[in-house]
């Protein structure tokens, strides 16, 4: 168990045991190579030392079979070695855990959906929908289904698991556990079209006890914006973070402007192309990632979003500040 | 060795002399060339992306351009830099250290070779068409499908990469046939330099390892333009099966440039160290066991694809055997080093260079066999270090060892050492910081083929150096250019052998002349110049080798059945993907049971079957010199060939107007690409036996010609074989 302390390296910094043994396998390979390293370039220097400046006709030497022969038991050793230790871990870390062991959270089963450009991600039988961004309780092994609506993407958080493609017609498995509490970095691996450098996500690791508060309090807050909406379409009046005006004219332009056609909305029923935008407000990021998020970036993602992420679904809308202002309190109210 | 003055020069001159030359020291040469202009352009290429990641959140170009720049710096190098330049040494190399006048098939070589500047102008007319393909140079599907990747740049993508795995097919028998037919007397077949030896095992890897990717585009093409969906799962095809025909290909084809960079090597390393090759027969059995392995390693590829416990481990085995072979040579390549006496000239330098970075890139290669660390790596800039350690590091190096090793030959004058040293520095810099510092990159967790990043703590110093590494490279590279122009207009003369070196070509001038040699040395061993030049410490005084029995087989025929073995690689991958379509109970629409009508096909099996028995008759008709009768039975042959065909149009007329198309479902997709490419070669080989027929007809085929005569045979019997598979899969559903 060898943890290396250089922070800029995240695949030398596993947080979880999977990671960590994948990096302990790493670097017993890494160890095992430098030792052929040196051996091989050490005999090649010794060699061009040694017959530098001999001018003499050295002595024709065709080779020995025996020779070979002995010379090969070593890498044979070694590769067996590595097989033997890579097999191992293989079989430890149950490539495809299609079976839920009985000590795992049922209502934490995650499933992450991979779309150009940005993840969806579901929480077991919770009404959460989340987008690029997943909570997770620490200490907690949770299963992972990963699937894909268009083309193939990976699913990749380097400090916590392995790598699993997201493939269209097939869904695959993973278990994600996070030893320690904290942000982790993930993104996109396999390359998937115009946009993917910019289908980043975030993995928030809390405590279980404050797991269980994040997620009683998101879903309190979906169940308020489905009857808020109600409300606004119904003419009542709503407790708005901004004007009500504002509010109500973002409202509509969410409605008439063709945003409902891509994105899900608590309160509204539509296919989801883009990212469900009912917790938008306390998302960490915009546009998978090439945006943090907060009410000015917000604003100028909606006034361009082609200028952040060049290729990206969705379209300038040409919205004027006025407009921009209203679709984000209308937004970010929630 | 006595030289005439009536030794005939090669003093053609001019661009048709060029375009029309059929001599392989030519094609060689143009191969080259073709090269030479491929590499800049794709260097050009990586230049642009390594300038677009020099900093964070650079916007030097779009992320579309960006996208396509990296496909097409990859399809560039492996299929403009990579094939070409090796056949082109090996176009010219091979011949002459076999004592050959030319290769087997002149004319063939020449279309070989110029199916390459037409591929590689249909793939980048794509930029002309308002979008170049970008879809990464192994275009995953469903990416690469019409649903995700409209516009037309996969389609010249998959066409030209068509157009250009003829000519390598074509090429690699031509080199097959040439070594195995076409050796001088006294050259057995375990006296061929190393070189020779290994070139010979990457063509025939060539011939088998084109077709999976021919396989895999055709249905990419069928689907994209007449609307099959087998690659498209949103309409129940595979997105895994095409990275399985993909790597199939792909993997095999890096060992397409892994086995010339150890030939090439094989040869550079003992010249310089005075030595012959420690261990030879390990070096060129190693080689043989590489082609053999390679086949066994592709889901290596694909060990995030979630393919389970069985595949990873058993792929993961395979790939960590793949390693013993090669470890194999770079042990005999350090023994050779071992108490000889060296000579670091450029080329050796590139040579040594060569050895220990790609030593680098084989550990990091182990790195990957290990699953879970694969499972990390993967995708990540470090596997972007490894293989460029491979292909670069290894492989052009080699290249550049070859260039300075060869040089002196082909042109007749020595490169400068002075600049070669110049160039050999500024890559072993260039190239060690560029792809060096990626496999940093990687540990990061910077993927690969992303156009810009967040400005995270130290990837912009990374990246920076990286792209810094990229303009040594360039610079060394203008370094050798200037050396080549330098070098033609006032080089030193070379003289037949500078080097001292051991086999064959260096026993005639430099450039040799238009048949290559005015007269052999005896070839008693592996190193007949050096026999001739040390005969008290001749090779073949000490070490034994087999004696040539003479015997050669027919060129014609040995190329016929290259070319069918590739086929049946091709028919074979079209099969496994019907049998993979057709397994599910479930599907809807037509199947083969409600749709084909199988006693009425079977009668047409019958009567293609039986113009394999009439064009066997028609063969011993020609061997008993019985012209009528050959003529009668050839007649009878294509006939039933033509009915065969007949038969086939009937078939499909049925099914279109009941409305079972390409299109329709999986079972009418693979049914007529089957059958479809079936009837093509079918068509092919009655287009074959016209000809013949008509030889015949004007009295130009006879008993002697009989070898051309049986070399089609294999063809079209190979073609029936080829139906007998397809009847009993597709309409007697022999795996359901």
């Amino acid at each position: 168990m060898v943890k290396l302390r250089v922070s800029i390296f995240p695949l030398l910094q596993p947080a979880s045991p999977e990671a960590q043994a994948i990096f302990d396998l790493f670097m017993m390979i890494v160890l095992i190579s430098l030792g052929i390293f040196l051996v091989v370039t050490g005999l090649i220097a010794i060699a061009l030392w040694r017959g530098r400046s001999k001018k003499e006709t050295p002595d024709q030497e065709f080779g020995s079979h025996k020779s070979e022969i002995y010379w090969m038991t070593g890498p044979v050793l070694i590769l067996i070695w590595i097989f033997v230790i890579t097999g191992k871990l293989v079989l430890t870390m149950n490539a495809v855990p299609k079976i839920q062991p009985t000590d795992a959270v049922p209502e934490v089963e995650l499933t992450v959906i991979g779309h150009q450009w940005w993840w969806e991600v579901k929480y077991g039988d919770s009404s959460i929908i989340g987008a690029n961004e997943i909570h997770l309780p620490r200490g907690k092994k949770i299963r992972v289904r990963i699937e894909s609506a268009d083309v193939i993407h990976s699913f990749w958080v380097p400090r916590l698991a392995r790598k699993m493609d997201a493939i269209p017609g097939n869904t695959n498995y993973i278990w994600l556990e996070a030893s320690e509490e904290g942000v982790y970095e993930g993104r996109c691996a396999e390359y998937c079209g115009t946009q993917h450098t910019w289908m980043k996500f975030k993995v928030f690791v809390k405590s279980p006890e404050e797991y269980v508060k994040w997620r009683t309090e998101t879903e309190a807050h979906s169940k308020q914006i489905a009857e808020q909406a109600k409300a606004s379409a119904a003419g009542e009046p709503v407790d708005t973070n901004g004007s009500p005006e504002a509010f109500a004219a973002g409202r509509s332009i969410f409605e008439s402007q063709g945003c409902i056609n891509c994105h899900t909305l608590e309160g509204y029923s539509t296919p989801s192309i883009g990212p469900d935008l009912t917790q938008l407000s306390t998302r960490a990021i915009l546009g998978a990632g090439v945006l943090n998020n907060s009410r000015e970036n917000l604003a100028a993602w909606l006034k361009d979003p082609q200028k952040y992420k060049p290729g990206c679904k969705m379209p300038d809308f040409n919205l004027t500040d006025e407009q921009v202002d209203q679709l984000v309190t209308f937004l970010w109210s929630r | 060795m006595l030289k005439s003055d009536a030794l005939e020069t090669d003093d053609r001159k001019g661009i048709f002399s060029w375009v029309c030359s059929v001599d392989h020291k030519r094609i060689g040469i143009m191969y080259m060339l073709l090269a030479v202009f491929f590499l800049l352009v794709g260097g050009l290429e990586a230049l642009f992306i390594r300038a677009q990641l020099a900093v964070p959140k650079n916007d030097l170009v779009s992320p579309q351009m960006f996208n396509q720049l990296f496909t097409l710096h990859g399809t560039t190098m492996i299929f403009l830099v990579g094939m070409p330049v090796f056949t082109g040494f090996s176009n010219f190399i091979v011949p002459l250290m076999i004592g050959a006048k030319d290769v087997a098939f002149p004319r063939l070589n020449a279309m070989s070779f110029w199916m390459l500047p037409f591929g590689a102008a249909l793939l980048y007319f794509s930029f002309f068409t308002g979008s170049a393909p970008d879809a990464g140079w192994f275009s995953y599907a469903p990416l690469s499908t019409k649903p995700f990747s409209s516009l037309p740049g996969v389609d010249y993508w998959i066409i030209g990469l068509a157009v250009m795995g003829i000519g390598s097919i074509s090429g690699a028998i031509n080199i097959v046939a040439t070594v195995m037919c076409c050796r001088a007397p006294g050259m057995s077949m375990q006296r061929v330099p190393l070189f020779v030896w290994i070139m010979f095992m990457q063509a025939i890897l060539i011939v088998i390892t084109i077709p999976p990717l021919n396989s895999a585009i055709s249905m990419l093409l069928i689907d994209r333009i007449l609307g099959a969906a087998f690659f498209e799962p949103a309409r129940g095809g595979s997105a895994l099966l095409w990275q399985h025909f993909f790597w199939m290909f792909g993997h095999p084809e890096v060992y397409v440039f892994a086995l010339p960079a150890f030939a090439i090597v094989s040869e550079v390393i003992p010249v310089f160290s005075r030595k012959p090759i420690y261990g030879y027969a390990f070096v060129a059995g190693s080689s043989t066991v590489i082609v053999l392995l390679s086949y066994t390693v592709w889901a290596h590829h694909m060990f995030a694809v979630g393919l389970g416990m069985g595949p990873n481990i058993f792929f993961a085995a395979a790939t960590l055997l793949i390693a013993l072979p090669t470890g194999v040579k770079v042990f005999n390549w350090t023994a050779t080093l071992w108490g000889g006496s060296i000579r670091l000239t450029t080329a050796m330098l590139f040579a040594i260079a060569f050895l220990i970075q790609f030593v680098i890139g084989g550990l990091t290669g182990i790195m990957f066999a290990a699953v879970p660390v694969d499972w990390q790596l993967t995708d990540t800039y470090f596997v972007v270090a490894h293989f460029h350690y491979v292909l670069v590091g290894g492989i052009v190096f080699s290249l550049f060892a070859a260039t300075y090793y060869w040089f002196p030959k082909i042109s007749g004058k020595l490169l400068s050492e002075k600049l070669g040293k110049l160039q050999f520095w500024l890559w072993v810099i260039g190239f060690n910081a560029t792809f060096g510092i990626q496999h940093f990159l990687g540990l990061m967790g910077m993927p690969r083929r992303v156009y810009t990043y967040d400005d995270n703590p130290g990837w912009a110093l990374f990246n920076g150096i990286s792209s810094v590494g990229a303009v040594f490279m360039a610079a060394g590279t203008l370094v050798l250019i200037w050396n080549v122009i330098k070098s033609l207009r006032s080089g030193e003369t070379a003289g037949d052998n500078p080097w001292e070196a051991y086999t064959l070509e260096w026993a005639t001038t430099s450039p040799p002349p238009v048949e290559n040699f005015e007269s052999l040395p005896e070839i008693r061993s592996r190193r007949p110049v050096w026999d001739a030049d040390h005969p008290d410490l001749a090779d073949w005084k000490k070490a034994k080798t087999p004696e040539d029995k003479g015997h050669r087989p027919s060129s014609a025929k040995t190329s016929a059945w290259a070319f069918v073995i590739s086929e049946a690689i091709f028919f074979t991958l079209l099969l496994v993907s019907y049998v993979v379509f057709n397994s599910d109970e479930n599907a809807t629409g037509p199947t083969s049971e409600t749709a084909l009508d199988v006693p009425r096909t079977g009668i047409f099996t019958l009567v293609l079957l039986s113009s394999s028995l009439t064009f066997w008759i028609a063969e011993r008709c020609l061997k008993k010199d019985n012209t009528a009768g050959f003529k009668r039975w050839l007649g009878i042959t294509i006939f039933l060939g033509c009915a065969f065909i007949g038969g086939q149009v009937w078939e499909y007329t049925g099914l279109i107007s009941n409305g079972i198309t390409v299109d329709r479902n999986l079972f009418a997709s693979t049914f007529f690409t089957v059958t479809g490419f079936h009837g093509l070669h079918v068509t092919g080989g009655i287009i074959a036996l016209g000809i013949l027929l008509v030889m015949a007809q004007r009295g130009y085929l006879n008993k002697k010609r009989a070898k051309v005569f049986a070399a089609v045979g294999v063809y079209w019997h190979f073609v029936d074989v080829v139906w007998i598979a397809v009847f009993s899969i597709i309409y007697l559903d022999v795996f359901k």
